[in-house]
């Protein structure tokens, strides 16, 4: 019976508080009991790793690994970052958006095929999708490595082409690390798309086409909105690792193509401490600031 | 449109007097207790210098016959699946070695154990291998436990006079040299013609994209320092300075297309190197498989390193790793293990024992380099902890 009245309303809305019910309290405990091993997990491996990584980028930059470094506040450490390394963070955000669009443009003519045009070979269909993930990341990268070689037969192929120059090179391009980036991620963009579409009613499409809407006005009104939260979901899960990769950029880029990323793994392994946690930090705030913005422009936040 | 038509029934559990606000009081006190070791991190980090004398622990030789020895890729001699010179110690002596090849390069295996030897923690391992600059720095780092020289008859007797004597370890007190080597330029003469020194590898617009340099510092900036005219061995911040601008100079002309460690190698075999910086013995090696590969003494002449085996602080079997040191400096294991790996050999009287084992690298100079060859190289000045973090810094800005 108090089960029964603790089920929310068509609208939502939270559940009564029940202060009478003799079960109250024991069941509070339990639900505290459920919570811990998330919090204990979120608490040791997420808040006091951040604690130490945003110490430590106001250690003193004069410091070192022989000397120890001493804890100054040195904001300043944010500074000099940032201008030493400024146009990198611009070049990872522009890869990671490149990339980000590209997924978007392949993934959802791919979802929706799987969603609504597959009939039986649907679940083939997403076992293919997911499949790259038998194998390791690196080794799938790596596999581009001999795609797009100088010598490969994708470049041959594209020389013999009118108007492609002789010289033409894929490997060590801006567009091999975009182009690995675009496939690693790919698979993080079509799930959620796939999930979205799928729960598509399609009398709703039906009754626009009804209503007189051209086929593309069906699609932009009624499609894509409802497809929104798997767009919103895709894109972040698409963007947000991309913007902080390092492996695509470090086997498909040359030294102009750095990331982000590259840095902070040097850095660290450099030990040079407050510089490569600075970075870190500001990496982890511009994602989270874009996120926001973000999914507020969407207006998507019930929807994530 | 009413979007929740079709969304799932919500699961509806009780969950009474889980407010939020209550929730995250508790998780706030919680998160206080959790929190503080992080929050310790705030007062900055302890020194990683120690003293290793203080660091030490008892040896357990005697009664665990076994020896951890972490060394580099392909620096050993294989026959199949088997080791030979591994397998006929362990015959010999009755110690098991585990041999792992987890150094791939110096600044990330420091990185891997920086945390323990700087707290005095033991890493598992009892013998490591580490190039010179490293060697030194670990060894100023207190991370490196002295080895007993009584239990090095053979190191004594054969270690070649050059490297008896190092500024960065007098007498030998805590190292042992593995193999020594070259660093050069290699070209794959497939797609290139021969490069016959730096300055042509950096500026040749025909291999432009197509070149690649090391990623140790060491190495790439002793060649940009002989570019600019400058002495490796002795020179001033201005001349570093030319030389890092002479390396972004490259880079940002598109002419180096990679920085690298050991993994040149398979772009070299591609093609999508056509030349390359290079060290010695993995050239050779590749010969053997692809003879379109060919080795350059560079005109500004070869840069000279060595590998040095050492006993980290609080390894439990310094007497067995003796012993494995103390057996690679016998000639006729010194000359097969040369004889497989193509460096430079430490130890005098391999060239003798080289005869019988194969006498056609009895008169290689990238093995058994006479005084004349040795005249062409040269070494890296050494620097203090701040000066190499300064330049490493900006060496790293250069190549990113």
């Amino acid at each position: 019976m108090s089960a029964l009245s603790h089920v929310p309303g068509p609208t939502g809305g939270t559940p009564d508080v029940q202060a009478t019910d003799p079960g109250t309290e024991r069941r509070g405990i339990t639900g505290y009991l459920l919570m811990l091993p998330g919090t204990v997990w979120l608490l040791l491996f997420f808040l006091v790793p951040l604690v130490t990584l945003v110490s430590s980028s106001l250690y003193d930059p004069s410091g070192s690994l022989a000397t120890g470094y001493s804890m100054t506040g040195h904001v300043q450490n944010y500074a000099d970052a940032l201008s030493e390394y400024g146009s990198t963070f611009v070049r990872s955000f522009l890869y990671a958006l490149t990339a980000t669009i590209a997924c978007l443009l392949l993934g959802f003519p791919l979802a929706y095929a799987i969603a609504l045009k597959a009939g039986r070979w649907r679940n083939l269909m997403l076992v293919a999708v997911i499949a790259p993930f038998f194998t390791s990341f690196l080794l799938r990268t790596l596999s581009w490595k001999l795609l797009l070689g100088d010598d490969s037969w994708v470049v041959n192929a594209l020389q013999a082409l009118p108007l492609v120059p002789d010289d033409l090179r894929l490997l060590a391009t801006p567009a091999a690390v975009i182009t690995g980036l675009t496939y690693n991620f790919l698979p993080f963009m079509v799930l959620p798309l796939y999930a979205s579409l799928e729960r598509l009613d399609v009398r709703l499409v039906e009754a626009a086409a009804d209503l007189y809407a051209s086929p593309f006005t069906a699609f932009r009104l009624v499609t894509v909105p409802l497809a929104m939260p798997g767009i919103v979901a895709g894109t972040l899960l698409t963007f947000i690792p991309a913007a902080g990769d390092f492996i695509n950029s470090e086997l498909l880029g040359n030294p102009r193509t750095r990331m982000i990323g590259n840095d902070i793994n040097d850095l660290f392994q450099a030990s040079v401490l407050p510089t490569a946690s600075a970075l870190s930090v500001m990496l982890m705030v511009a994602i989270v600031a874009l996120v926001a913005v973000y999914v507020r422009r969407s207006g998507t936040d019930e929807l994530v | 449109m009413n979007r929740s038509t079709r969304r799932a029934p919500r699961l509806s559990f009780p969950v009474p007097d889980l407010s939020r606000r209550g929730f995250v009081r508790g998780a706030a006190i919680g998160g206080l207790g959790v929190g503080l070791p992080g929050l310790l991190a705030a007062c900055g980090t302890e020194a990683a210098k120690v003293e290793s004398d203080e660091c030490t622990s008892t040896d357990k030789s005697d009664s665990e016959k076994v020896v951890n020895f972490s060394n580099w890729p392909e620096y050993i001699d294989v026959d199949g699946k088997r080791m030979p010179t591994l397998e006929a110690f362990e015959k010999q002596t009755g110690i098991q070695v585990n041999y792992n090849t987890d150094v791939n390069d110096n600044t990330e295996f420091f990185a891997k154990v920086q945390n323990q030897l700087g707290a005095c923690e033991p890493i598992g391992r009892d013998i490591i291998v580490m190039t010179d600059w490293m060697a030194a720095r670990m060894i100023d780092l207190g991370w490196i436990q002295e080895l007993d020289h009584d239990n090095l008859p053979n190191v004594d007797a054969n270690l070649v006079p050059n490297l008896q004597d190092v500024a960065w370890d007098p007498g030998r007190k805590r190292s042992v040299p593995w193999q020594s080597g070259f660093t050069g330029i290699a070209y794959n003469s497939k797609y290139t013609g021969e490069i016959g020194s730096f300055e042509e590898l950096l500026t040749n617009p025909d291999i432009s994209g197509r070149i690649s340099l090391l990623t140790e510092m060491r190495d790439t900036m002793g060649f940009m320092l002989k570019v600019v005219g400058a002495d490796p061995s002795d020179f001033s911040d201005d001349e570093w300075g030319q030389a890092i601008e002479e390396l972004e100079k490259a880079v940002t002309s598109g002419q180096v297309r990679r920085f690298t460690g050991n993994d040149y190698v398979d772009d070299l075999n591609k093609g999508d190197l056509v030349a390359c910086e290079a060290w010695s013995g993995d050239v050779i090696a590749m010969q053997y498989d692809n003879p379109d590969i060919k080795w350059v003494v560079p005109e500004e002449g070869l840069s000279l390193w060595s590998d040095n085996m050492m006993v980290p602080n609080r390894a439990d079997h310094k007497a067995n790793a003796e012993a494995l040191m103390n057996y690679y400096y016998d000639p006729e294991v010194a000359a097969t293990l040369a004889a497989w790996v193509n460096y430079i050999c430490p130890v005098q009287g391999a060239k003798e024992a080289m005869e019988k084992i194969d006498p056609s690298l009895v008169d290689a100079p990238l093995i058994f380099p006479d005084e004349e060859f040795m005249a062409q190289t040269f070494a890296f000045m050494s620097l203090d902890e701040e000066t190499a973090r300064k330049y490493e810094t900006e060496f790293s800005q250069a190549i990113g």
